[in-house]
């Protein structure tokens, strides 16, 4: 989480640092969709190959992006125990009762290629921009203010909650509580997630009135503001070429 | 006296005030602030100072009674824009204040709010970083300063909106001298410069106040 607050990848002057956020979110949103719905293997292998070029190009640290594709494959990881045993096929091997079917190893691969792809591009154009920068894009492409605003706080106050939630169990630990499978323990974490959701709105009230009184009136600015060139409209009908490029092979 | 009394900046006529289900924190209290004023506000715990703060921010609104600012009367939200571009409210705690990712988009959020345009911005925060002796944390992220530096920074972010009047919240608890000291520093470098603050360190206040207001039982009294 702490990774998500700091926004590790937003820092650098790679390509895709630079370029203006609108064509990133585009250009992201039309990938992952794309790819979501595409069952093609030589379009899912080409999709996994663009996304590890644009990584490269963004010139990210190969250890931070490693770990949070572990991350993601943790949970494939999962898939992988369960699919090929429960989907029904041919069976190419047999462990004792259980049948290893074709079709769920294949399923199971096209989720991987799937989700790896998206994540790499996500990683690619979407943690290369500031949350603030992301905020502007996105009310730029007419995404309702409210719903902007929600992404934004969502962000910025997971920190806050978390460290609330520290304090509050550091408070229980030092009077000797210990979790354990009875009604006390229950209550206890009842009362712990009720105060969290207490404070958190009148946290989310104070903020509001601090806003307020620095002349908030709805609208976000932002310092950096950033305009579209040539180059970025350019560079965003390429990479769109790309992807329908993606569509097309056979 | 009557004349005197036209020249408030903040005036506060019979006005009462209660928090739903609880006793009221005012019955027809009174209170005149004019320019130039650097007043501290003593009193006990839930004797109604921050409840005041919020009540001229337009933050709470009374029950009975007149709030005048800047000679015109301030009833309902949109009288209160005005009140905010032009008078500075400092939080007691420094995460409500400060929510951006950067030291300089959190400075930068009033002068924008205020409809400065990109050059005027980038001035006013270099001068405000400068004037409170924070140059060089434009990149710092909010979350990881510590606690002294969010307060000298929600101070800024306030400073930022070149404010006439200054509401200070309780700004030296749990600072060190050495941080107090800064911000002493800070008010009296500005002599020109009206504020109220609520505050219970008597040397801090004896430092950077002309004179020291009482609240008590929702009343207010010099002493």
């Amino acid at each position: 989480m702490i990774n998500l607050i700091k926004e590790k990848f937003s820092e650098g002057d790679s390509f895709f640092h630079k370029l203006d956020p609108r064509v990133k979110i585009i250009v992201a949103l039309l990938f992952s969709v794309i790819v979501a719905v595409s069952d093609k293997y030589t379009s899912l292998w080409g999709a996994l190959f663009l996304a590890a070029a644009v990584v490269i190009v963004a010139r990210l640290r190969t250890k931070e992006v490693l770990s949070r594709l572990l991350v993601v494959n943790s949970f494939i990881f999962l898939l992988w125990l369960m699919l090929p045993f429960t989907f029904q096929g041919e069976k190419i091997y047999t462990l004792g009762s259980l049948g290893i079917s074709q079709e769920g190893i294949k399923y199971a691969l096209l989720i991987t290629i799937k989700s790896n792809s998206i994540v790499l591009v996500g990683i690619a154009f979407l943690s290369t921009t500031s949350i603030f920068n992301l905020v502007h894009a996105l009310r730029h492409l007419h995404l309702p203010d409210k719903l902007v605003q929600l992404f934004f706080f969502t962000y910025r106050y997971i920190h806050t909650i978390h460290s609330e939630y520290i304090r509050l169990n550091n408070a229980l630990k030092i009077r000797g509580f210990k979790p354990q499978t009875n009604l006390h323990t229950y209550k206890t974490y009842a009362y712990l997630v009720g105060m969290m959701l207490v404070r958190s709105y009148d946290r989310s009230k104070r903020v509001y009135n601090a806003m307020l009184c620095r002349g908030f009136k709805g609208k976000f600015w932002t310092l950096n503001h950033f305009v579209s060139k040539k180059a970025d409209f350019a560079a965003g009908i390429v990479m769109i070429s790309c992807i329908m490029g993606l569509v097309l092979l056979p | 006296m009557k004349e005197r009394e036209d020249k408030a900046v903040i005036k506060i006529a019979d006005l009462s005030f209660a928090y739903p289900s609880r006793d009221y924190v005012f019955e027809k209290f009174n209170f005149n602030f004019f320019k130039g004023e650097r007043i501290g506000l003593v009193g006990l715990n839930g004797s109604g100072k921050t409840t005041l703060f919020h009540l001229i921010m337009g933050l709470l609104h009374p029950t009975e009674g007149k709030i005048d600012i800047f000679g015109k009367e301030r009833k309902v939200e949109s009288d209160f824009a005005e009140v905010r571009e032009r008078i500075g409210l400092v939080f007691q705690d420094p995460d409500d204040q400060l929510f951006s990712p950067t030291v300089a988009e959190d400075i930068a959020f009033g002068p924008l709010n205020l409809r400065k345009n990109h050059q005027e911005t980038k001035k006013i925060l270099k001068e405000t970083l400068e004037t409170l002796g924070l140059a060089g944390f434009e990149d710092r992220i909010t979350y990881n300063l510590s606690y002294g530096e969010k307060r000298l920074v929600s101070l800024a972010t306030v400073w930022a909106m070149q404010p006439e009047i200054l509401l200070l919240d309780e700004p030296t608890i749990w600072l060190d001298e050495g941080t107090i000291e800064k911000i002493v520093q800070i008010l009296n470098r500005n002599p020109r410069l009206s504020y109220i603050i609520i505050s219970h360190d008597k040397k801090f206040l004896k430092e950077t106040t002309d004179s020291i207001c009482l609240m008590d039982n929702g009343k207010i009294r010099k002493i």
